[in-house]
C-alpha cells in the first residue's frame, strides 16, 4: 500500500515537472520561431522576390535604391537625368501590360514566347524600366539590361520613415513612424492614466468607507473585463467626435484618442496594484504617523506613499505594459497613418495595430510577411525591458522595506 | 509587494487559461462541424474575400434549405488566404474580390492544378463625402490627385477651404487593391494615409469628419454619407453610384466578384455554383445589394 502511494507521488512529480519542462520549451520555441521568421527580412531583395527589373542596354543607371524605385513607379521621378542617367523621359512598364500589348496566341500556349517579347519591347524604347517575373526574363537578349538587386538593410528598416508594404516593385519598410507612434500613445497614456489612477488607488485604501469600496472595487475590477473591441466601438463613436470638437481638428481619429482609450484600460490594473501596495503599509506606521501628530493627509502623503512607492512604480510599468501592447482599441481610433508623428493631434500609426491589420493577408513567407514579424520581434523587447525593469523595482522594495 | 505583482500575474494567468477553455471549445465545435461536413454527402467549403463573405453565406442558407442533404461552409479571411487555401486543399472554391493574380495562378500550376473562374456577382464602389461637403462631382484625375496627396483642400476641386482628409481600407483588403487598380491606375496610397480596419468605420468616421473622403461598397451607402458622382471621362459626363448605374455600365468603378476552384473538382462544386448563378441565386445577389451577372 505504502509502496503504490509513493509510485504514485513519483508519477505525480513526474508530470508537474514534465508539464514544466513543456511550458519552458514552447515559449523559448515561440521567440526562436519570431525571430528566425523577422530576421529573414535581412535576406530578401528589396525588389518582390521573384521579380526584377530590367532598362534598355543603353540607359547609363545601373542601380537604383529602393526609395528610388518606388519613386518611379509612382510617376513622382519621371526623367533619368535625376538619377544620374542620360536626358531621357523615363516609360514605366510593369508586366501585365504585355498582355493588352500581345495576344495570347501571339505569347504562345504556354507562355514560351512571353521572353522574346518582352524583350522586344525593352530592346524598342530606350527610356523604358520593366518589372518582370524572373522567370520570363528575357535572357541573353542583346539590348536588355537586368538591374542590380539589393537586399533590405537593417538601416532601411529601422531608420526608414515610409511604411508602405504593399508598394510594388519596391516595398517600403521604415518601422520609425511606427515606433515613434507607440512610445507617444502608451507614454501619453500613462500620463492621464497615473494621476487619475493613483487618486482612486488613494482615495480606496486611505478615504472611502467599508462600505464604498465594497462597490467601487469590483465596479474598477469590472473595467478590467471589457473585451477591447467594445472600448475601440466606444472610443471611435464617442471619444473621436469629442476630440475632434474640443480641440478644433479636422479629423478626430489621433495619437490623443487613442491615448485617452489606452488611459481607460490601463487604469484598472493601475489602480488595483497601487491600491495594494498602500493596503499594505502596516497598521503600526500610521498609528506612529497619527500619534505625532500628523494630520490624516500628511500621514497619507508623507508616510503611506512614500512607502508604497516601489508598488506605485510597479503599478505604473505594468500599465504601460498594458498600453504597448493594446490592438483593437487604438486601431480603431487611431486613423492608423503611418506618418511620423509630430503633434499628438494627427493621426498615427501603432505597432500592434500594424501587425493586426497586415498579417491576414501578407502572403506568408514573403518579405512584408517577415517584416511584421521583425515588428513583432520589437515590440517584444519593449514587453521584455518593461518586465525586467518591473521584476527590478519590486526586488529593490524587498531588500530595502522602509 | 511581490505579492501584488503575482496577484495581478495570476489573474493574467487565470484569464488565460479561461481564454483557453474557449479555445478548445471552439476546437471541438471545429471538429464537430469537420465530422459533419465529411460524412455528409454533397459537402463543399468555401474562403476568402471578406467582401462576398455576406453573399455566399446567404447563398450557401438558401441553397442548403432547397438541398437539404447539402452542406457548405463558408468563411472569410480575405482573398488572397482563400487563394493560400485553395493551394493547400483546405478549401474546395476560393471566393475572392479581385481577379487571381499572376503568380498565384503560376503557383497553382506548379502543382498540376488549373483553376477555373465564375464571375458570381458584380460589385461596385461608391466614393463617399460628408453630407456637409458642396462638393459633389470628382473626375478620376482629381481623385487621383486626393487619395495620392496631390490635391490636399477642397477648394482646388470646387469645395469650401478646408483640408481633404482621405481614407483608405487596410492593406489586407481586396478593395484597397482594387481601388489602387482601378482609380490610382496603380499609383501608391499618399504616405501616411488613413487607414481603417473595416468599411463600417469609414462610413463611421466620415459622417463625422467634415473634410472626409473614402471609398466603400455599395451596399454600404447610407445617409449618414454622401456619394459622389464620378467622371471617367475628364469631367464631361458625372455618374452617380447606384446598382441601376452599375447595370448599365455607366459608371466606371465596378468590379466582379469571383469564385475559383480547382479544375477536376466540378462534381463537387458545380451544384451550387449553378445555384448561385440560378434566377433565385441571382435574386440573393440583388437582395444583399450587389450587381447581378446578368
Amino acid at each position: 500500500m505504502k509502496r503504490f502511494k509513493r509510485i504514485l507521488e513519483r508519477i505525480v512529480e513526474s508530470i508537474l515537472t514534465v508539464s514544466g519542462a513543456v511550458t519552458t520549451v514552447t515559449i523559448l520555441l515561440i521567440i526562436i520561431f519570431l525571430f528566425r521568421e523577422g530576421l529573414g527580412l535581412f535576406r530578401s531583395p528589396a525588389v518582390e522576390k521573384g521579380y526584377a527589373l530590367c532598362v534598355n542596354s543603353s540607359n547609363t543607371v545601373d542601380h537604383l535604391n529602393s526609395h528610388q524605385i518606388k519613386e518611379i513607379f509612382d510617376y513622382e521621378i519621371e526623367n533619368w537625368a535625376e538619377l544620374g542617367g542620360r536626358d531621357e523621359a523615363i516609360e514605366v512598364f510593369r508586366f501585365d501590360e504585355i498582355f493588352s500589348r500581345y495576344t495570347d496566341e501571339e505569347l504562345g500556349a504556354d507562355y514560351e514566347l512571353l521572353p522574346d517579347k518582352l524583350g522586344e519591347v525593352i530592346t524598342s524604347s530606350p527610356g523604358i524600366i520593366a518589372f518582370l517575373p524572373t522567370q520570363y526574363l528575357p535572357q541573353g537578349m542583346q539590348g536588355v539590361k537586368v538591374l542590380r538587386s539589393d537586399r533590405i538593410t537593417p538601416a532601411d528598416f529601422f531608420g526608414g520613415r515610409q511604411w508602405i508594404p504593399t508598394a510594388t516593385p519596391a516595398p517600403q519598410f521604415g518601422v520609425l513612424p511606427l515606433i515613434l507612434g507607440t512610445l507617444w500613445v502608451s507614454i501619453v497614456a500613462i500620463l492621464i492614466a497615473l494621476p487619475l489612477g493613483l487618486g482612486v488607488a488613494i482615495y480606496l485604501s486611505e478615504l472611502a468607507g467599508q462600505k464604498m469600496r465594497k462597490i467601487l472595487k469590483p465596479t474598477i475590477e469590472l473595467l478590467a473585463g471589457i473585451p477591447s473591441v467594445v472600448y475601440g466601438f466606444f472610443g471611435l463613436v464617442v471619444l473621436v467626435p469629442l476630440v475632434q470638437k474640443t480641440f478644433g481638428l479636422p479629423v478626430g481619429e489621433t495619437g490623443f484618442t487613442g491615448s485617452l482609450i489606452l488611459a481607460i484600460m490601463a487604469l484598472p490594473t493601475i489602480i488595483t496594484v497601487a491600491e495594494d501596495a498602500m493596503r499594505s503599509t502596516p497598521r503600526a506606521m500610521r498609528e506612529a504617523s497619527l500619534a505625532l501628530g500628523a494630520t490624516h493627509w500628511q500621514t497619507i502623503y508623507k508616510v503611506i506613499v512614500p512607502y508604497a512607492k516601489s508598488g506605485i512604480s510597479a503599478a505604473v510599468v505594468l500599465g504601460i505594459g498594458r498600453a504597448i501592447g493594446e490592438t483593437m482599441a487604438v486601431l480603431m481610433v487611431t486613423g492608423n497613418a503611418a506618418v511620423m508623428p509630430r503633434t499628438l493631434f494627427e493621426p498615427l500609426r501603432t505597432i500592434p495595430a500594424t501587425i493586426a491589420a497586415e498579417l491576414g493577408e501578407a502572403p506568408a513567407g514573403g518579405a512584408h510577411y517577415q517584416a511584421l514579424f521583425l515588428l513583432g520581434c520589437v515590440l517584444f523587447f519593449f514587453t521584455l525591458l518593461i518586465s525586467v525593469s518591473a521584476e527590478a523595482i519590486s526586488k529593490r522594495n524587498f531588500n530595502k522595506g522602509l | 509587494m511581490k505579492m501584488t505583482i503575482k496577484n495581478v500575474l495570476r489573474q493574467n494567468r487565470l484569464s488565460l487559461s479561461g481564454m483557453c477553455n474557449v479555445r478548445t471549445a471552439k476546437k471541438t465545435l471545429l471538429t464537430a462541424a469537420i465530422a459533419f461536413v465529411a460524412v455528409s454527402a454533397n459537402a463543399q467549403r468555401i474562403k476568402g474575400s471578406d467582401t462576398c463573405l455576406p453573399l455566399s453565406q446567404q447563398e450557401a442558407e438558401n441553397y442548403m434549405k432547397t438541398v437539404p442533404s447539402a452542406s457548405v461552409t463558408v468563411t472569410g479571411g480575405g482573398s488572397g488566404v482563400g487563394i493560400a487555401a485553395l493551394l493547400e486543399g483546405t478549401t474546395d472554391i476560393a471566393q475572392l474580390s479581385r481577379k487571381i493574380k499572376f503568380d498565384e495562378r503560376q503557383k497553382l500550376q506548379g502543382q498540376g492544378k488549373t483553376v477555373k473562374e465564375v464571375i458570381i456577382a458584380y460589385d461596385a464602389l461608391a466614393v463617399i463625402v460628408n453630407p456637409d461637403n458642396k462638393v459633389s462631382n470628382l473626375t478620376r484625375e482629381q481623385l487621383e490627385g486626393i487619395f495620392t496627396g496631390k490635391i490636399t483642400n477642397w477648394k482646388e476641386v470646387g469645395g469650401d477651404d478646408m483640408k481633404i482628409v482621405p481614407y483608405s481600407r487596410e492593406t489586407s483588403s481586396g478593395t484597397y487593391e482594387f481601388f489602387k487598380e482601378n482609380v490610382l491606375k496603380n499609383r501608391n496610397y499618399m504616405n501616411g494615409i488613413m487607414s481603417m480596419p473595416a468599411t463600417g468605420a469609414i462610413v463611421q468616421s466620415i459622417s463625422q469628419t467634415k473634410g472626409g473622403i473614402g471609398y466603400i461598397g455599395l451596399a454600404y451607402l447610407n445617409d449618414n454619407v454622401k456619394p459622389i458622382h464620378v467622371s471617367y471621362d475628364q469631367g464631361k459626363t458625372f455618374v452617380e453610384p447606384s446598382v441601376a448605374n452599375a447595370k448599365n455600365e455607366t459608371y466606371p468603378i465596378v468590379r466582379p466578384l469571383y469564385y475559383y476552384y480547382i479544375g477536376g473538382s466540378e462534381a463537387t462544386v458545380k451544384p451550387f455554383i449553378d445555384y448561385v448563378l440560378s434566377d433565385a441565386g441571382q435574386k440573393t445577389v440583388s437582395e444583399i445589394g450587389f450587381i447581378t451577372v446578368k
